[in-house]
């Protein structure tokens, strides 16, 4: 493959990172095991913090997958671009499982964001149906991952 | 000395006309209704005389619910996890526990160049936005249309995050209870947070929380928030008085009045043991930056037309 998706996969996978250990540190095992302990990572245990960069990195996730998805079905009307053999290839697979997980871990994620503004009741069994959705879609998607970097699966097949 | 026993039988009277009062604005059905206004509690220290009847109350109303540890506690995986056990100083009222949702502050302070000292009961201040609630990772905690928050004892995991994330530290962890004795016990969870559910189960019938019931000077008041703080401003006014719990963590659901400023008072804090400092909006974050979520797709998709339309201009 061209290197020609390269920035934005660079920016995916800062963005995944950070969103993945922002999320993780909602929960609080951090100061637990001693991660928090370790120099530089201590805003690992504050919550107001991790839960500020889990709704930045959250909003970057929405503009990258807006750009993306928007820019695919754009590129594909363009004569310059559909030179690009990309533009032409089909998604695989384990893009499918990621692109559902992902879009699991946006709608949860959103519910959960509303329901924390201010005058908002959401009913408890609600609440922990989306808490453990947002997980599992979470789970799905590292698997995903993990298995497409270990496998070499790429997002694309031509 | 005033004779308390005829003053209580004075008061029993009168607060049972404002009991009344109360539930014919509709208690019990604020307990369920998430279209009428919250409720919230005025506290006016000025009345309090320590006497703890409400302490007591408190501990009758709910021992029903609270922790019933088995022992020995399993063991806790790593070694820095504290093993939290009140269950053997369940008589402990003069800070908060897992047994005690109520105490009593102690506080001095000068009104008209003379000390005073006061009697404040400290619990959970029931916030509109209440991060213990809005930010347990698994919606242990819940709130309610009527303004009160709790902690569900059977879905609790005991992980401390409710009392980090209270700007009171609020809730008191008891170990050795709850559901992370069926899921991973040495790795995962400590036991269960307990705090003043404002007696949901009582006002779920129509019924005062068993603290305001119990108190023989009325020092508590329950009803609408509006109504209460405008009960409170008065009763403010009358005493040249001051306030706390309007705007502290974005506005609460208590509201006390005091005769000599907050940040004048000399008082005992620490473990267990609320201050009473200002306390900014810590949900505020969060609510800001939702409308980041807002905005972003549509920068997103904005891009990505500015690129398809530079493209296009290139084919031409
Ligand atoms: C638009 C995207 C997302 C939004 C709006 C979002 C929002 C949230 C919110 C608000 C919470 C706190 C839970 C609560 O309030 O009850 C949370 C928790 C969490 N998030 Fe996300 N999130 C998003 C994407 C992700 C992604 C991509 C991952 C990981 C790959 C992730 C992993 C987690 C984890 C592990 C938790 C803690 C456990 C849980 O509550 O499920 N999130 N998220
Ligand atoms: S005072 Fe603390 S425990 Fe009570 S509702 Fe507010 S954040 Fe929760
Ligand atoms: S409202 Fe009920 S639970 Fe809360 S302090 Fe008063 S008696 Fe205790
Ligand atoms: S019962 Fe009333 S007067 Fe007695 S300590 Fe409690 S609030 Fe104060």
């Amino acid at each position: 493959m061209t290197d020609y998706f390269k920035g934005r996969r660079l920016i995916y996978g800062l963005i995944l990172f950070f969103i993945t250990l922002s999320g993780f540190a909602q929960m609080p095992i951090f100061a637990r095991y001693y991660i928090s302990d370790i120099p530089g990572l201590g805003w690992l245990a504050q919550f107001y913090v991790t839960h500020a960069m889990h709704y930045i990195m959250a909003a970057m996730l929405l503009a990258l997958g807006a750009y993306v998805g928007i820019d695919a079905v754009l590129s594909r009307k363009l004569s310059v671009s559909r030179q690009n053999p990309v533009n032409k290839g089909r998604l695989t697979g384990m893009a499918w499982v990621k692109i559902v997980s992902l879009a699991g871990l946006v709608v949860t994620g959103s519910v959960l964001v509303v329901k924390n503004l201010s005058g908002v009741f959401v009913s408890h069994n609600v609440i922990i149906s989306l808490d453990l959705l947002h997980l599992f879609s979470c789970m799905v998607l590292l698997g995903a991952t993990l298995y497409s970097k270990i496998r070499k699966r790429a997002w694309i097949a031509l | 000395m005033r004779s308390l026993v005829s003053r209580r039988q004075f008061l029993k009277s009168t607060v049972f006309a404002a009991g009344t009062a109360v539930t014919g604005t509709g208690l019990a059905n604020a307990a369920t209704n998430a279209n009428e206004e919250p409720l919230a509690t005025l506290i006016d220290i000025s009345r309090c005389i320590g006497c703890e009847e409400c302490v007591y109350a408190c501990k009758d109303a709910n021992a029903p619910k609270f922790p019933k540890p088995e022992k020995p506690f399993p063991k806790m995986v790593p070694a820095r996890v504290p093993v939290e056990d009140w269950s053997d100083q369940r008589e402990v009222t003069d800070r908060l526990t897992p047994y005690n949702w109520l105490y009593i502050q102690y506080a001095t302070g000068i009104k008209d160049g003379k000390e005073m000292t006061l009697t404040i009961p400290r619990r959970c201040m029931h916030c509109q936005n209440p991060p213990c609630v809005k930010l347990c990772p698994w919606g242990a905690a819940k709130q309610e249309p009527n303004g009160l928050s709790r902690i569900d004892s059977g879905i609790c995991l005991g992980g401390s995050k409710c009392k980090n994330v209270c700007p009171w530290d609020i809730p008191q962890r008891q170990t050795g209870v709850g559901l992370y004795l069926d899921i991973l016990p040495a790795f995962a969870g400590n036991g269960v947070m307990y705090k003043c559910d404002r007696c949901y189960q009582k006002l779920e019938k129509g019924e005062q929380p068993a603290c305001i019931e119990a108190c023989p000077e009325e020092v508590q008041v329950i009803g609408r928030r509006s109504k209460i703080i405008e009960l409170a401003k008065e009763r403010a006014k009358e005493m040249d008085g001051y306030l706390y719990g309007l705007e502290e963590n974005g506005g609460t659901h208590t509201i006390y009045v005091s005769p000599v400023p907050f940040d004048q008072l000399t008082y005992d804090t620490g473990k267990g043991k609320p201050h009473l400092n200002p306390a900014k909006d810590t949900m505020a974050d969060g609510s800001n930056l939702a409308l980041a979520l807002v905005i972003a797709p549509v920068a997103g998709a904005a891009a990505a037309l500015g690129k398809f339309y530079k493209n296009m201009k290139e084919e031409d």
